[in-house]
């Protein structure tokens, strides 16, 4: 059922509950990765390729290796002669059974294949020795022909890697019914042909990526800090390549600052910290610098889509099909062929088609691998399907909005357990109203009135306004769905949950938080079933010591699978509370109710013990019914049986300035659908940086590569990630359809925001454009390009 | 983003920094709010072997007195006083306004009106106003002081008219409260600008940011409005004898188009017809 906004209980779930995280955070008490040092740690300084595809003919480590301060330089040579590494950085999801996967070795023995491949490592007792020697290593190339774009790659005249015969990784496929989409394509009284470019970003945590390796030498074990998202996965991986025991590796990430996806990576760095550490027996480090990461961290998107629409006179949708070409970057990373297929079952949007088929092709080049990046996969499906429906509406001469109620899922009522064309079952939606919401609170009949007196007036500031009702896959996932999907680990998530002898709560969770403010809505959670204070919850993460089972933060599923999972182990703990206190009571345990925390035999309220009472009971073991094992502590490992499917429906309002070119996104509007919300306010946080990260890629973003491969913009500088004085107030609202495939009725709301804004935005661009007959707008909408359309349009430069 | 080693020598008076500066030679650099030079070490585009910190002079160095028709301002002001301050408001609103402009508030809370002139940068907007107002700069070295007009100070890209072992201490502006405007075009509040335009005196003085490798002064503009261009003719010429720079905001077409666009919004705010 649905849970309404809680205004009485100060902490429950539902509560717009201040978070716990904030205090130590704002006062710098929190510690970072680059906050923890050891005595005699050593710092690595790496030196990378300068380029893109070339064979190393020499390294020359001898000044920098007399340099002060420097303890020694290795080449990827000489560590693979020193035998340090069981198998090559790990590729977790190989999508197909012929699958190109080249070795990814954290330093490059032989060829490297992007700009920024690790060649040597310096070792030094400072960062600044460190960066110093780093620019004394001589390193000689034979350069390489490089795949420098996905259309290079897919040409196949040269190779990324040439021991492969072809650029193409794999071809991967839904495709149900062939001949009945091609039908449906050749009856369509309209039809559009699109091709959309999903840029490349770079992900730009505030908090760059770091990694500190402590050895213990006498003890044989090692602790990895690291700036991640997933220690858990990182310590199984690190096992599994280095050799090293997994019993003997701890891996803990501190306080981190964002992770967007690019936090969830099996890096060079990470593994060579930690073999360096364990093979010298002292503490190695490393950070990387901003322009680095470039180089050093994975990318996101990377896609050429051509999505073709089909549909009746009406605009009711027959068909869609749709070719992605994705570009992988020169190595498989994680999940690096799989995260443009996250997004394969979405690309009919919330709309119902008879016909569907999508296909993807993988293509390596000599860039940056690319992997998770917020959505992954799901904006880019998203933008796709709902700049389409756009373009659909101007083909069939319709209104945006008209023809997406023409096409919602079960004609915008309310549905729950509904099996899309690709064979998936969505858990609920009703998706009318947030599209009324939407236009109400944007007011867009206003708008519509101003956009038109302004066109009649001949401002050069016209208004422009997009749509975009989105859904999406999150709560990552069915172990059996991740099997069948080629993926090598499971979606479960573990939680323990500990009543103290003092009566406190200690709550263990296995999905990892880098600024979710899991410790508030765990808290949260823990309030509302065991009838607590929030303030009488902690909760401990982020380190395999302390939290030793989980699969860590992505993909939207710490509530819809770390969440339920916590409730699940309260749910033991009550029930376990509930025979002590029947034995207490000398009542039946059926006789028992619980109720805002305390126990109470039906029918006589006298009797009554609260839950947090019995911690001690628990403890001391001095009464408890016979054959009971002392303590209160229950876990849990939750499977969930379904994804979840968010959704929502965006407005954007952009001014575009027609003489600069320049788009001003003045205003939007939010309505988004995440099931039961634990803390309303960190869900409107989420929607608001969400928000900003779609539009950043509609506006402002892009990874931008020359014909060598060599990526021109790696600085914050020339790199745009925009600030809060380039976005408007985002107003929110939400509302809400249970799941009905988790107990909490929860979904997902992390990638959400990013999932719906980029098409709002742009959308709202081309709306503002269509005077002048222009249909699309390509990704990042620069001043620059728009007011180019603008000429071209109007027939050249005016 | 790690810089190579450097000294670091920390000027108390305007006498000490010229001594360290007639020490040191090439080899030193002179450092106010840091915002400029600092990002360019850390990038090891330049690699100093002494940073001589003027940041912290005060006296003479620093404030702003309106002397008769005159503006004098202290090398080391810095951008956040420009902003905010009432006399310079009321006797010189233009250069007020573009500091009010220049990056975000923490640059403009370090950042110097001198550091900005002396780093000479064809995209900054300090400079612009300076020329546009048809300002002048005041150096001092071991021979004294000189004045430099701000038309002959910016001689190439980074490059001034100052001497290796001259400090910059004052900027003069003449009083003027005529029709003024800056129009600033970036992408984001605290960018440089792809294109700018500063207009003084009703169209008497215009100048352009990011049109060439220097600021620049529109001189066909200027001598179009005084042989009684409208604004609209005027603007045409704005992109004239420039080469404007090329990069991912915006090719060289593209900043001529913007600068004649900017020139006369800028042309008309400041009021001319």
């Amino acid at each position: 059922m649905a849970v309404t906004e809680d205004t009485t209980n100060a902490g429950g779930i539902g509560a717009r509950m201040l978070r716990k995280e904030d205090g130590k955070l704002v006062t710098g008490e929190s510690k970072f990765i680059d906050d923890i040092h050891v005595p005699g740690e050593l710092w690595m300084g790496m030196v990378r390729s300068t380029m893109a595809h070339a064979r190393i003919t020499s390294i020359d480590t001898s000044a920098a290796a007399s340099m002060p301060g420097v303890h020694s330089v290795l080449t990827g040579a000489q560590l693979a002669d020193m035998d340090l590494w069981a198998a090559p950085l790990p590729c977790a999801w190989p999508v197909t059974d012929d699958m190109a996967n080249p070795p990814h070795w954290p330093v490059v023995p032989e060829v490297v294949h992007h700009v920024g491949d690790i060649v040597a490592v310096v070792l030094a007792d400072s960062r600044y020795q460190a960066a110093d020697a780093v620019e004394q290593v001589i390193v000689e190339y034979e350069s390489l022909p490089a795949v420098a774009s996905i259309e290079q790659a897919i040409a196949d005249t040269n190779l990324a890697h040439t021991d492969l015969s072809t650029n193409k990784a794999y071809t991967w496929a839904i495709a149900p019914d062939p001949e009945g989409t091609q039908a449906a394509f050749d009856a369509a009284a309209h039809k559009v042909s699109c091709r959309f470019v999903q840029q490349r970003l770079i992900p730009a945590a505030m908090e760059p990526r770091g990694v500190l390796a402590v050895p213990s030498p006498m003890g044989g074990d090692i602790t990895l800090y690291s700036a991640t998202q997933v220690p858990h996965i990182l310590k199984v991986m690190m096992a599994a390549t280095t050799g090293i025991p997994e019993n003997m590796i701890r891996v803990v990430a501190p306080s981190v600052g964002g992770g967007f996806g690019a936090k969830l990576n099996i890096n060079p760095d990470e593994s060579l910290a930690l073999v360096l550490a364990h093979r010298l027996g002292r503490a190695v480090r490393w950070t990387e610098t901003r322009s680095e990461a470039a180089g050093s961290t994975h990318q996101g998107r990377g896609q050429i889509q051509h999505v073709e629409l089909a549909s009746d006179a009406n605009g009711k949708l027959t068909a869609i099909r749709v070719k992605i070409d994705a570009d992988m970057g020169a190595y498989m990373m994680l999940i690096t062929p799989g995260t443009p297929l996250l997004g394969s079952f979405l690309y009919h949007g919330v709309y119902e088609t008879p016909k569907f088929s999508f296909t993807c092709e993988g293509w390596f080049t000599n860039r940056t691998p690319t992997d998770a990046y917020r959505g992954a996969g799901r904006p880019e499906a998203s933008y796709a399907i709902e700049r389409a429906m756009d373009m659909l509406s101007y083909e069939v001469g319709i209104d945006p909005i008209e023809i997406r109620r023409r096409n919602y899922i079960n004609g915008g009522e309310p549905f729950e357990m509904w099996e899309n064309p690709a064979g998936i079952f969505f858990d609920s939606g009703h998706y009318t109203p947030t599209l009324d919401r939407a236009l109400e609170m944007a007011d867009v009949a206003g708008l519509r009135a101003e956009q038109q007196a302004r066109r009649d007036a001949g401002s050069s500031k016209q208004l422009g306004i997009g749509l975009c009702t989105y859904v999406e896959i999150c709560g990552l996932a069915p172990s059996r769905a991740l099997g069948g999907l080629k993926y090598a680990a499971g979606g479960w998530e573990h939680s323990t949950v500990r009543l103290l002898p003092t009566g406190k709560v200690e709550v263990v969770s296995g999905s990892t938080p880098h600024g979710q403010g899991h410790e508030t809505s765990w808290s949260q959670i823990i309030a509302t079933k065991m009838g607590i204070s929030p303030d009488d919850v902690t909760v401990l993460h982020s380190d395999t010591a302390k939290s030793p089972l989980g699969l860590d933060t992505y993909g939207s599923r710490s509530l819809a699978v770390g969440g339920v999972a916590i409730s699940m182990a309260a749910d033991k703990v009550i029930e376990k509370a509930r025979l002590i206190a029947a034995h207490q009571f000398e009542a039946a345990p059926e006789d028992v109710e619980f109720t805002d925390g305390s126990f109470s035999v039906a029918g006589s309220p006298s009797k009554s013990v609260h839950i947090q009472e019995l911690g001690f009971a628990a403890f001391s073991a001095h009464d408890l019914p016979d054959g009971m094992e002392p303590n209160l502590q229950e876990q849990v490992s939750f499977d969930p049986p379904n994804f979840a499917f968010p959704f929502g429906t965006h407005v954007a309002v952009v001014e575009v300035d027609e003489d600069t070119g320049g788009v001003e996104l003045i205003g939007y509007f939010a309505v988004d659908d995440c099931g039961n919300q634990v803390n309303p306010m960190i869900v409107e946080g989420q929607v608001h940086g969400g928000v900003v990260q779609g539009a950043a890629q509609a506006l402002y973003e892009i990874a931008v590569y020359d014909d060598d491969a060599n990526i021109t913009n790696p600085s914050l500088m020339d790199y745009l990630v925009p600030s809060a004085a380039e976005m408007p107030s985002i107003v929110t609202d939400s509302t809400c359809t249970p799941s009905t495939t988790n107990p909490l009725g929860v979904k997902g709301v992390g990638e959400a925001g990013t999932i719906g804004s980029a098409a709002a935005v742009i959308n709202a661009v081309v709306d503002a454009l269509r005077p002048h007959g222009i249909t699309d707008m390509k990704m990042p909408a620069t001043p620059m390009r728009v007011r180019r359309a603008i000429e071209a349009a109007n027939g050249g430069a005016s | 983003m790690i810089p190579a080693a450097f000294d670091y020598v920390r000027a108390g008076s305007a006498e000490e920094a010229l001594a360290a500066l007639a020490e040191h030679g090439d080899e030193a650099k002179l450092m106010a709010g840091g915002h400029s030079l600092i990002p360019l070490m850390r990038f090891r585009l330049v690699t100093p072997g002494v940073v001589v910190d003027v940041g912290n002079i005060d006296g003479d160095l620093r404030g702003i007195r309106v002397d008769g028709d005159v503006v004098r301002i202290g090398a080391l002001t810095r951008h956040s006083e420009l902003e905010h301050s009432t006399d310079l408001a009321a006797s010189c609103p233009l250069l007020a306004h573009v500091a009010s402009v220049v990056g975000d508030p923490s640059v403009r809370h370090r950042g110097t009106l001198g550091g900005s002139l002396a780093h000479a940068d064809p995209a900054s907007d300090l400079p612009a106003a300076i020329l546009a107002l048809g300002g002048s700069l005041v150096a001092r070295g071991p021979g004294g002081e000189r004045e430099i007009a701000a038309s002959d100070f910016f001689t190439g890209f980074l490059e001034s008219a100052l001497a290796p072992d001259e400090l910059l201490t004052e900027v003069r502006v003449p009083v003027s409260t005529g029709g003024w405007n800056y129009q600033k075009f970036n992408r984001r509040a605290q960018d440089w600008a792809i294109v700018a335009v500063a207009v003084s005196d009703g169209g008497k003085g215009v100048s352009l940011v990011n049109m060439g490798s220097t600021p620049l002064r529109a001189t066909a503009v200027e001598e179009a409005v005084a042989g009684g261009a409208s604004a609209a003719e005027a603007a045409a010429h704005a992109a004239d004898g420039t080469t404007p720079p090329e990069d991912l905001n915006g090719d060289a077409d593209y900043r001529s188009h913007l600068a004649r666009v900017l020139t006369e919004r800028a042309l008309n705010a400041a009021g001319l017809a």
